[in-house]
């Protein structure tokens, strides 16, 4: 939770001071739906890297080996902070590797 | 002394009497601040004022970016750019003109951007008219600017260079308005004399001490606020426009120093003995008011005027202490609030300010020179004899009074 400023502490205009604090707003709270990535259908295409609106695709420099011995030096994860869950990624994903699962209990 | 020392103040600094329309007076005094950015889109009856800058910046007058924009809505909005990256800005509207900005009029005090505009004020369609009243400024009292309402070319010529003042002063940072008739101003010749530019520029100096978009210090203007941020910004407007009144009021002191004039937020005329005032504003209202005044002392009615000068925000510590020791006031508007309980704008905001004194006073609501309707400086003696008839018998309309209204 960022710190409530008063009318009086905040800037004038709602000018923001701090370049990229956007990152501090913690969007994933409004998620109903959570994207899933499965690594081993994922190809490292980046196709859901480049969409995201946020962008909540972290690509990491993580290597990963899938179950059928495919090397690769990255691996995409999701920044559930800042996912909204648009489910954008799970669209795009050419080789449906992206699951929106529901966050939503009842 | 006094009149000597003024005069002689008037002498240094006067460059040149000359006749001017208020548009030209406008555009004058524009170009005695030096601006850096002037963007407009003409419409009646403020064209001539944009007309004049456009020559004056072709004519290398004027060192100033001339951005001929497709509406009124760019109009702003680039002036609105222009003054977030640090830029002293100008532009003027009229009527509909000014209603095509609304929204922008909300972003730009929102942003607390200094910009000044010029507004001759205009009726607003339907059914369309081109003459002058002040629905227009009426209708923007809400969007977080300072308005100040002149009633001469002179008046015009000083409240904008002194509005450059109010707007860029660190403790204000709010656009303002200044507002007149429109034709019976705008397009009026009227001596007006205008000021060497190097007093006007020392009265003027640049303040860039504020939040502005500079690559070497990056910041965002115009940002999206949630419901728990939104509510202080908003709040921090109000509170400029309630904190502004003091500022004005010295930058006015200041300027009656610097120029040898004699302003106030209001204009008190003939009121330390008045048992009958009426409260006005702009030109032709206030000018019929005074040459009333004139008649109904001849004939023994002690009758004054004030005059509202500052508009927003609202001098309510000026208007209570000039009327409240009147038997009875009436408040002439050039405008209409639909549907309000009373229909005069201003009689509302007189009310209002004499119940936050807890004061209660007779006060009229009178209707007048919509849409240019002729307004008779007998109109206004004739409400003087009314108030004077209904001080006498005690009784006295509660609702509004259309002057001159047929049927």
């Amino acid at each position: 939770m960022m710190k409530q400023l008063t009318w009086k502490d905040l800037p004038i205009g709602g000018v923001i001071v701090e370049p990229g604090n956007a990152r501090k707003n913690l969007t994933g709270t409004w998620r109903t739906e959570r994207p899933v990535i499965d690594q081993d259908a994922c190809i490292r295409c980046r196709i859901c890297w480049m969409y995201c609106p946020e962008p909540a695709i972290l690509e990491l420099k993580k290597p990963y080996t899938t179950k059928s011995g495919k090397k690769y030096d990255l691996t995409y994860e999701i920044d559930y902070d800042h996912c909204k869950g648009c489910g954008i990624c799970a669209h795009e994903c050419p080789v449906k590797a992206i699951k929106m699962v529901s966050e939503v209990v009842g | 002394m006094e009149i000597a020392k003024t005069l002689s103040i008037r002498e240094e600094i006067v460059k040149e009497r000359v006749g001017l329309t208020s548009n030209y007076a406008a555009a004058y005094a524009v170009k005695a601040v030096d601006v850096d950015v002037i963007a407009a889109y003409p419409i009646t009856p403020q064209t001539t004022i944009i007309e004049k800058l456009a020559e004056l910046v072709a004519n290398g007058e004027i060192d100033a970016e001339y951005i001929p924009v497709e509406s009124e809505h760019s109009a702003l909005s680039a002036v609105v750019g222009a003054a977030a990256a640090g830029a002293r800005v100008f532009t003027a509207t009229s009527a509909q003109g000014l209603e095509f900005m609304h929204e922008v009029l909300h972003i730009a005090s929102g942003l607390r951007l200094p910009i000044v505009m010029a507004v001759p004020g205009r009726a607003l369609s339907a059914p369309i008219s081109i003459h002058g009243d002040y629905q227009d400024i009426m209708n923007a009292k809400d969007s977080g600017w300072i308005m100040l309402i002149a009633s001469t070319a002179q008046e015009v010529y000083d409240s904008i260079i002194m509005a450059y003042r109010i707007a860029e002063d660190n403790r204000v940072l709010v656009p303002v308005m200044v507002s007149y008739d429109g034709f019976l101003m705008s397009h009026t010749t009227e001596p007006v004399e205008l000021y060497h530019e190097d007093y006007v520029r020392k009265f003027t100096p640049r303040n860039l001490n504020r939040l502005k978009l500079d690559p070497r210090k990056p910041i965002t203007i115009g940002v999206i606020a949630s419901p728990d941020w939104y509510y202080e910004i908003k709040y921090q407007v109000v509170n400029a426009l309630k904190e502004s009144r003091g500022v004005i009021k010295e930058i006015h002191g200041e300027f009656n120093k610097t120029f040898g004039t004699n302003y106030d937020i209001v204009e008190r005329y003939m009121l330390d003995d008045a048992d009958y005032v009426l409260i006005t504003y702009g030109g032709a209202s206030s000018g019929n008011a005074k040459e009333a005044v004139r008649r109904a002392r001849e004939r023994g009615l002690r009758a004054g005027v004030l005059r509202i000068r500052l508009f927003r925000p609202f001098p309510v510590d000026e208007v209570v202490s000039s009327i409240k020791d009147a038997k009875m006031v009436a408040v002439v508007d050039r405008a209409l609030s639909p549907g309000s309980t009373y229909e005069g704008p201003v009689f509302n905001d007189v009310v209002t300010a004499l119940y936050s004194k807890g004061i209660e006073k007779p006060v009229i609501s009178v209707v007048h020179g919509i849409s240019q309707r002729t307004m008779l400086a007998d109109d206004f003696y004739n409400l003087y004899k009314t108030l004077d008839e209904y001080a006498r018998t005690g009784e006295y309309p509660r609702k509004t009074i259309f002057l001159g209204l047929r049927g």
